[in-house]
């Protein structure tokens, strides 16, 4: 037996005038699903978290939420009608009510004793018990986050969406309400849709993630198949610099210059040429090594290296910091 | 020409007199410079000419003390047309003063510091810096004080200079002509019609540099001995002309005399001006919310285009209104009166024209500019997401105006509905062309008084205009300073970060 996903997005397109944000994108997230919409400003991961929340209405295709149609060509459930829960990138609560007014805001029977029970065991569940008649600019950043969350919990959704919730926090902040946040939903077992442009983020808290250029999805697929099997050389790019490499099919695997690869990291649009990732790749002191070291990019734990072969192709190679090789040193480039 | 002049030298100096430098008073001085908005300009030309007339108390206090007699002394007639400049400039440089502040404080103390470590003395950025960037507010500034002196109709009248809105009064009041009193209105209109796009793209340049800049203003420089004196002069000298003189002559001449029949009379005239003025203030501000509601809803250009147009009122000179209005309403009145005569026998009659109708639909035209820029104003400030964030939480477009915009736009209702209030309270053109028989107003009895030279008596009605008027003035500083707390605050937590 399949089960329908709680989120089905069938053809959906959007444009603003002459500008196309949404193009033609199909996407299924089941209950239970953390799914991340990774991409650059622009590529239309906001706008698509908007169509499912009935926020903008497509121009066309279909849009439905737990196995029922709630905007197509013929009809389009209002937002406040839709079983969904929305953290705006900017909170958005509401100035003037305080911090459980905010959370029993969207609750129907808000009135009640039990509404104020619930909301009161949401802001324990966030952490911010302590906290329920604090006004809303008193409150920190990551409170604030944490607010939002409650607030949008509250109405028991069938689906989650996350607009870039994290983006706004210090860097120290972040992974701790980070960690709250994916607790909560992953205990709640719905289905979530979490737009963000930090690709370390897609791929630590996506079941799967979707990459998005240009208002189109260009690959979906689990964090592990996303980063080492990327459809393509704009889909591998998303996690930054990549070396193109020619080489030879040979049954499953490809032959280059510098030894034979796996032929999953083929370019699909182009047959002859693998796509590896700076950390595929590794360097060796060579006195009489065929490479030089061009140019030493510091990243912290890591060292990026841009070499320059005899045949003077560039390549990037990615080496922990601890093997320091200093510039223009003779090198020769393995596979690892 | 000569009140656009004058109130731009008066406003812009004394703004970045305010703005830029501490002097003794300068706490004074920043809000008391706004005081003259708070005299309509008609009561600032009785004042003005009775104070300065031959018989009045300066030429008379300057016989007295130089032993001079008629003819002895040079001194300008203040009933001509100079003296309507300098009253209109007296009443009208808050304008540019508030415009050319505003601009000041919002350059950011960053643009500042740039220009000095390229070299540029005192002086230099002043006029290099300074002035460009605040330019913009300051010409916005200055097309609404020409715009307001091409709509200006107590002052000139009283002066005796014949402007379009005097000639559209007398041309229907006296000659009863409606086409004549049209025709002068068309040619207002127009000349309106370019100040206002004129002020529309100056403003929207002030807009496109505020947003540009993070503002912080900078540090003020202390002035010293003769600069702090001439500092405390130039400013002490456009509020004690502007308002302490004209509210003390009128304090003077009611304590002295007064309305006799102000007990009789002031009850019921003020009655009228509390009525009309309030029953105006809550529909302007019902139709200002609903209209702005809507554009924040359903932003389409035509949407924009129909709020833009509702809100050109307060670009026309009340005259031309009072006209406007008139036509719609005979209108509908004889295609009433005569169907009613067909059908039952008997005709309603002056329905609108004949009642108090026609002067609050006027008003509503003239004023509706205001709510719906002092709410617009209010909405901009609240973030679109938080009306996403109502409609994902369940809320009905209902719940979201009654539970989030209101409660929100609590104090832009309450301020934009006060501001209608005492602007009608103060209005004259359209309330004597409009207004029923035996309905009179605070403002048109003292603008009948004063017509008879009979000042004394109007007094009373004048400062009790004033005193309303004050009101928004004291709003207006206190959304100024907390203009400059804001900024303040943000200055230091920028500071901190």
């Amino acid at each position: 037996m399949t089960t329908s996903p709680a989120i089905q997005l069938e053809g959906v397109s959007l444009s603003y005038g002459e500008v196309v944000a949404v193009d033609n994108v199909s996407l299924d997230v089941p209950s239970g699903e953390l799914h991340c919409l990774l991409g650059a400003s622009g590529s239309g991961k906001s706008s698509l978290l908007r169509i499912i929340a009935g926020l903008e209405r497509q121009g066309e295709g279909t849009v439905s939420i737990d196995d029922e149609v709630v905007s197509d060509a013929a009809g389009h459930t209002e937002t406040e009608l839709r079983p969904v829960g929305f953290v705006l990138q900017d909170y958005a609560l509401f100035p003037h009510l305080n911090t459980i007014e905010n959370v029993l805001f969207g609750m129907p029977d808000r009135k009640t004793s039990e509404a104020r029970i619930k909301a009161e065991a949401l802001l324990g569940d966030v952490g911010l018990a302590d906290r329920a008649g604090s006004m809303p600019h008193t409150l920190s950043g990551g409170e604030q986050q944490r607010v939002a969350l409650a607030r949008a919990m509250a109405r028991s959704p069938k689906v989650m969406l996350l607009d870039e919730p994290f983006s706004s926090l210090d860097v120290q902040l972040r992974a701790g309400v980070r960690e709250t946040t994916l607790r909560i939903l992953r205990e709640a077992g719905i289905a979530t849709v979490m737009v963000t442009h930090d690709p370390a983020e897609a791929l630590s808290c996506g079941d799967r993630v979707s990459i998005l250029r240009g208002g189109r999805i260009i690959q979906t697929g689990s964090p592990e198949v996303i980063y080492h099997q990327p459809s393509g050389q704009e889909a591998a790019e998303t996690f930054g610099v990549i070396n193109r490499l020619a080489g030879q099919r040979r049954g499953d695997r490809m032959k280059t210059s510098l030894g034979e690869v796996e032929a999953a990291v083929q370019d699909p649009n182009h047959p002859d040429t693998v796509l590896l990732r700076p950390e595929q790749l590794a360097l060796v002191e060579s006195e009489d090594g065929s490479c030089r070291i061009d140019r030493i990019f510091p990243e912290g734990s890591t060292v990026l290296y841009l070499v320059r072969t005899s045949e003077d192709e560039r390549l990037y190679v990615r080496m922990l910091s601890t093997e320091t090789l200093p510039e223009d040193s003779p090198v020769a480039v393995r596979l690892r | 020409m000569g009140v656009g002049c004058g109130t731009l030298l008066i406003g812009v100096l004394t703004a970045w007199l305010v703005t830029a430098f501490t002097f003794p008073g300068v706490g004074f001085f920043r809000w008391a410079l706004l005081l003259p908005l708070a005299i309509p300009s008609y009561l600032m030309a009785y004042a003005m000419t009775d104070l300065l007339q031959f018989s009045g108390p300066v030429q008379t206090w300057l016989r007295e003390t130089a032993g001079w007699s008629r003819g002895d002394y040079p001194f300008p007639q203040v009933r001509s047309l100079g003296g309507a400049v300098f009253i209109l400039v007296l009443c009208l440089y808050p304008y540019v003063y508030l415009a050319a502040a505003t601009g000041f404080l919002s350059l950011s103390a960053s643009v500042i510091e740039a220009s000095r470590t390229l070299g540029a003395s005192s002086w230099s950025r002043f006029w290099r810096v300074v002035l460009p960037l605040a330019r913009p507010s300051i010409f916005a500034g200055v097309a609404l004080v020409v715009m307001e002196t091409m709509a200006e109709f107590g002052a000139v009248d009283y002066c005796a200079v014949d402007t379009f809105s005097t000639g559209i009064y007398r041309t229907w009041m006296g000659r009863g002509s409606f086409v004549a009193a049209a025709q002068l209105s068309t040619c207002l209109l127009g000349a309106v019609g370019v100040l206002y796009l004129l002020e529309s793209r100056f403003r929207r340049s002030a807009k496109f540099h505020h947003a540009t800049q993070r503002t912080q203003p900078p540090a003020p420089v202390r002035l010293e001995g003769a600069w702090a004196w001439a500092a405390f002069a130039a400013c002490a000298a456009p509020v004690l002309g502007g308002f302490l003189l004209p509210v003390a002559r009128f304090l003077q001449l009611t304590v002295e005399g007064g309305d006799s029949r102000t007990g009789e009379l002031f009850v019921g005239l003020a009655g009228n001006s509390a009525l009309v003025a309030g029953v105006t203030a809550l529909a302007a501000v019902m139709c200002g919310l609903l209209l702005t509601q809507l554009r924040r809803r359903a932003p389409t250009s035509s949407n924009r285009f129909a709020v833009r147009v509702a809100g050109l009122g307060y670009a026309i000179p009340g005259g031309v209104i009072a006209i406007g209005v008139l036509a719609p309403v005979w209108w509908l009145e004889s295609g009433v009166n005569e169907a009613a005569e067909d059908v039952f026998g008997w005709s309603p009659g002056l329905f609108l024209s004949g009642t108090i109708f026609a002067v609050l639909f006027g008003y509503q035209v003239r004023f509706l500019a205001i709510p719906l820029n002092v709410i617009g104003a209010g909405f901009e400030r609240i973030r679109s997401t938080v009306d996403d964030a109502a409609r994902t939480l369940g809320a009905s477009r209902l719940r979201l105006l009654f539970g989030v915009h209101m409660p929100l736009l609590k104090g832009s209702l309450f301020c934009a509905g006060l501001m209608v209030f005492v602007d009608v309270l103060k209005e004259l053109p359209a309330t004597l062309i409009l207004r029923p028989f035996n309905f009179d107003t605070l403002a048109v009895r003292v603008y009948q008084l004063a017509s008879d030279e009979r000042l004394s008596e109007a007094s009373t009605g004048a400062l009790a205009i004033i005193l309303a008027g004050l009101v928004p003035v004291v709003l207006l500083t206190r959304i100024l300073s907390s203009a400059h707390a804001v900024s303040a605050v943000r200055g230091r937590d920028q500071g901190n970060l």
